[in-house]
């Protein structure tokens, strides 16, 4: 039962290298994502909420000096996102398109990505943890390189420039985080680590410049404000598999490090820096919330609009008590899959017609009347709409947000930057009813008259993307329950 | 097992009179098969230094530690992989080579790189200033034959005369370094030194520390720092591609072995020692950020990985630095082992690119991942490992290095680091882009590689991605934490 998690993360690896051998492509990798799927569900089933803490553990003793081992396991909060991983990586195998040249390595670099991610999710040792968050980065580049759209020449190389650099000062963050203790308690291991935390270890002046150095690292990663920049264009021009991937799940690993391992262990560094990350994450929503705005092409308008998102999965991490990191957690797996969605349903609108841009577009709903309800359904849960798992979430972030409050003053930052918050919810409102209104309404117009409904594949996926977040926001006890034990350790 | 000291050594050296002796007399066989003969003797050094164990040697001047031990392992893989690229390069030596028979010259070509093995080892187990300078000697001597073997192509001979001139320009600032050691302590020996110099009265601490310092320009030269590194593009390209990958990672394996041992044996006398560590501290500082820009317009592969060899040399620089690290020996050693792999990998795969389409600029290497996928899989591998991708060794060896650069608080060369990675992912994904992003030229066909190359190639892919993944093989190079 406890080896049942490595399926997650060694079905799509061992897929790939057949895939690169000759296996046949689309099938082999099918039967992979399923293989994790169906792993990830029992493990997010059978983690016993009763019990809490970290469950379904082996590890192989690998340094015994340096205490460094390859360590697996899962709390609620990485089984929930092993979850959402296995779910967008079987999405995305389904609906991928027919490719011409090199079928084999796209469907192999796809595995790789999603492998990259179940793997970083499901280690509980700072190198490995780090190591296979970084076998994402290659699969990336050679993906948005070669089957990529428009600018995708420049686009790869900024992401991939951009991630490395983000990269390696998480790596010098990490190393300072190892080297905090006494020498003798020094361990790469997460839950040693998280024990240590509560003596205090990590407590000393050094805690509050290696906090920094994993918030810009991991920042990085998730396009904080203003280290943003690589996202939008990168999600626009990335073949459909990888923005589905990238924006869905990946992103999710730095916000992931940040609830594993920066925040547990240094509590007071984080509240230090709170105050900076406020107005970081303000940046997040307003900023890049009107830039969502102006921005005249679906895939922009998506991309900035993940980007835009995270600034409120931000604001539960910084309120650091436990409805808001709740929420954040929540709002992790929901905004994953909806992003995920509306991804796939505009990369079939392109493939379609042909473009993207909203002054082309208008008039698809009676062409394609599914595609045109479900994208409903994925704008509705973007913006927060009751009944999906994005309203639960942030709902929860707001009242951590207001929670916050110091005793005599009648407005703090957090108060101030969760009323900036509110707003983002109107914010993402316009940008995507605009784009809906743009996309499927008015006359219908001759040109599209052989644009057809979507395909079944692509049908199938989605649907499987928004019924999770439809039982996920009717039913969000089943991942609180989870998560909530885990966060309630070094959060009140 | 405990060796005799100098006997592996000694039949090295046997190894490659023999070959020289034999192929003067056998003027009709195919001259491969000295090549053959070369890396079967050396294979069995090899066999015999991974189950030797240090032991006392019995001498004042030769140690058989741990790191001795590693680096002649280091030197004999080397010059394996040089001589299995050297039988695929030598259609090209014979081209620029004139002679009465069509492969004359080529059993030397074969004959030296083991000759060169031999003063390798040697320099990996010295500890006398005097059989140091005398095993530099061996090593760069041959090495000015072989950098200039291709007598009939101006490149070549250009890069000879640059590297004979350089080379003994800075062997000139190591004597001169090591007389005024000598002067001050009366030894050359550097466990003698190591005893004499806390005793060293404090007017004499100038010249030592002036001493020291031209043994590090000295050193300098042979690793390749900056701004020592002049030599290097030019002679990378211009030398025969085999001989630059035996420069680049034999040359630069026991400078650092060497420059390890100096330094650490100036630590007994923090006021010289520490301003050696504030020098080396500036030297990676340089080395680092000419290596990795001057490395980002480059279109010629050989370049490029002359100028990453450079960048490297700056990383190592940094392990260096941190000498008073715990595990600071230990970075250096799994940093070299990383290099080696990655960077023969490299050179491997442009020697049987280049032989094929006449050129080694990066854009020969055009849609290589649909013309040979498995060649191109191989330099993908090694451009990642030398970007420091994890799970593959050139990443093991970043972390090390970082870890000890924190470990010292060297933030300042850490904050350099992060930068030149940066540097770093972009040129070796140059060659990335090239492979698969850009269309192969028309009318090209797969490449047709020897099963020797092909051999080696996997075992290399295959080591790069164990010491990636298992560090414990990593840290096993280098069981007493210190060299």
């Amino acid at each position: 039962m406890n080896l049942l998690i490595h399926l997650t993360y060694l079905a799509p690896i061992v897929a790939a290298v057949g895939i690169l051998l000759g296996l046949q492509p689309r099938r082999t990798a099918t039967y992979a994502a399923l293989i994790a799927l169906v792993s990830a569900l029992v493990v997010f089933l059978g983690y016993s909420r009763a019990q809490a803490g970290f469950q379904f553990e082996s590890a192989i003793p690998l340094v015994p000096s340096w205490d460094l081992k390859f360590f697996v396991g899962v709390d609620g909060l990485s089984a929930t996102l092993l979850l959402l991983t296995s779910i967008v990586e079987l999405a995305a195998v389904w609906l991928a398109p027919t490719v011409e040249s090199g079928e084999n390595p796209y469907y192999a670099c796809i595995l790789l990505i999603a492998a990259g991610a179940a793997g970083a999710f499901a280690s509980l040792d700072l190198f490995f943890f780090y190591a296979f968050h970084e076998l994402a980065l290659i699969p990336t580049f050679l993906m948005i390189g070669i089957w990529g759209l428009g600018n995708r020449q420049s686009v790869a190389w900024k992401i991939t420039i951009y991630l490395s650099v983000g990269s390696i000062i998480l790596l010098v963050g990490l190393i300072g985080l190892y080297l905090l203790p006494p020498p003798q308690a020094r361990t790469f291991d997460i839950v040693k680590l998280q024990q240590l935390a509560s003596t205090g270890a990590f407590a000393g002046s050094g805690s509050k410049s290696v906090f920094i150095l994993l918030l810009i690292g991991f920042g990085i990663l998730v396009s904080l404000f203003p280290f943003h920049t690589w996202a939008p264009q990168a999600y626009a021009s990335a073949p459909v598999p990888v923005a589905m991937l990238h924006a869905g799940v990946l992103k999710k690993f730095g916000l992931y490090g940040l609830l594993r391992v920066a925040l547990p262990m240094m509590p007071e560094a984080a509240r230090h820096w709170a105050p900076l990350l406020l107005i970081l994450l303000a940046g997040n929503l307003l900023y890049v919330g009107m830039a969502t705005i102006s921005q005249k092409q679906l895939d922009l308008t998506l991309g900035y609009s993940s980007v835009m998102h995270m600034g409120y999965i931000f604001l539960g991490i910084a309120s650091y008590n436990v409805i808001g990191l709740n929420g954040a957690a929540l709002l992790m797996l929901a905004h994953g899959l909806s992003i995920a969605a509306l991804f796939a349903m505009c990369g079939e609108i392109r493939r379609q017609t042909g473009t993207v841009n909203y002054l082309d577009l208008g008039g698809l709903g009676t062409s394609m009347p599914t595609l045109c309800f479900i994208f409903g359904l994925a704008t509705f849960a973007s913006i927060g709409l009751p009944g999906f798992a994005n309203f639960a979430s942030e709902l929860l972030i707001f009242f951590g947000a207001f929670k916050n409050s110091a005793p005599g003053a009648p407005l703090n930052e957090f108060q101030i930057v969760g009323t900036i918050a509110l707003w983002g919810v109107v914010i993402s409102t316009v940008y995507m009813l605009r784009a809906y209104r743009a996309i499927f309404m008015g006359e219908r117009q001759a040109r599209w008259q052989y644009v057809k409904d979507m395909p079944m594949n692509l049908g199938w996926a989605v649907i499987l993307l928004v019924g999770a977040l439809l039982v996920f926001g009717l039913l969000p006890r089943t991942v609180l329950d989870a998560v909530e034990p885990g966060i309630r350790l070094f959060a009140k | 097992m405990t060796m005799p000291p100098v006997l592996l050594e000694l039949f090295v050296l046997a190894l490659g009179i023999v070959m020289l002796v034999l192929e003067s007399f056998a003027e009709t066989r195919d001259r491969k098969v000295f090549a053959i003969i070369g890396i079967v003797g050396l294979a069995l050094v090899f066999l015999f230094l991974q189950v030797s164990a240090p032991g006392p040697s019995g001498m004042v001047s030769y140690v058989m530690d741990w790191p001795a031990i590693f680096f002649k392992k280091v030197s004999v893989l080397t010059t394996i992989v040089v001589l299995i690229m050297s039988i695929d390069y030598a259609d090209t030596i014979t081209r620029f080579l004139p002679g009465r028979s069509p492969q004359s010259g080529l059993g030397e070509f074969f004959a030296l790189p083991v000759l060169t093995c031999a003063g390798m080892m040697w320099m990996s187990s010295a500890i006398d200033f005097i059989l140091i300078f005398v095993s530099l000697e061996l090593v760069t001597i041959s090495f000015y034959v072989l950098v200039a073997f291709m007598r009939r192509n101006a490149a070549s001979l250009e890069a000879g005369v640059k590297y004979l001139i350089l080379s003994a320009l800075s062997t000139g600032f190591t004597v001169y370094g090591i007389t005024w050691i000598y002067g001050v302590t009366q030894q050359t020996n550097l466990t003698q030194i190591q005893q004499v110099l806390p005793s060293v009265p404090l007017d004499n601490q100038p010249g030592l520390l002036f001493g020291a310092l031209l043994v590090l320009v000295g050193l300098g030269f042979k690793i390749a720092a900056a701004p020592f590194q002049f030599w290097v593009p030019d002679v990378y390209q211009g030398a025969p591609t085999p001989i630059t990958a035996f420069l680049s990672v034999g040359s630069k394996a026991v400078g650092f072995i060497v420059l390890l041992r100096v330094v650490l044996s100036f630590q007994s006398l923090p006021a010289v020692g520490d301003r050696l560590i504030s020098a080396i501290t500036f030297l990676a500082a340089v080395t680092l950020i000419y290596g990795n820009l001057a490395a980002l317009p480059q279109t010629n592969f050989k370049r490029l990985l002359a100028y990453s060899s450079v960048g490297h040399a700056g990383y190592l620089l940094i392990a260096v630095a941190a000498i008073g690290a715990r595990d600071s020996g230990l970075a250096v050693v799994v940093y070299l082992a990383a290099y080696l792999l990655m960077t023969l990998l490299s050179f491997l795969i442009l020697v049987i690119v280049s032989t094929h389409s006449q050129g080694d600029d990066i854009v020969h290497f055009n849609g290589l991942g649909k013309r040979s996928p498995f060649l191109a899989f191989g330099l993908l591998v090694a451009m990642m490992s030398l970007a420091g991708v994890p799970l593959t060794a050139g990443f093991l060896g970043k972390f090390l290095v970082f870890k000890v650069a924190f470990e010292t608080r060297q933030f300042f060369l850490i904050a350099l680091g992060i930068l030149t990675v940066g540097c770093g992912f972009y040129f070796y994904l140059k060659v990335v882009k090239a492979m698969y992003w850009q269309p192969a030229p028309p009318n090209v066909t797969a490449i047709p590689i020897s099963r020797l190359s092909l051999v080696a190639m996997w075992v290399m892919v295959v080591l790069i991605f164990a010491l990636g993944i298992f560090p414990q093989f990593a840290t096993g190079l280098l069981p007493s934490t210190s060299p």
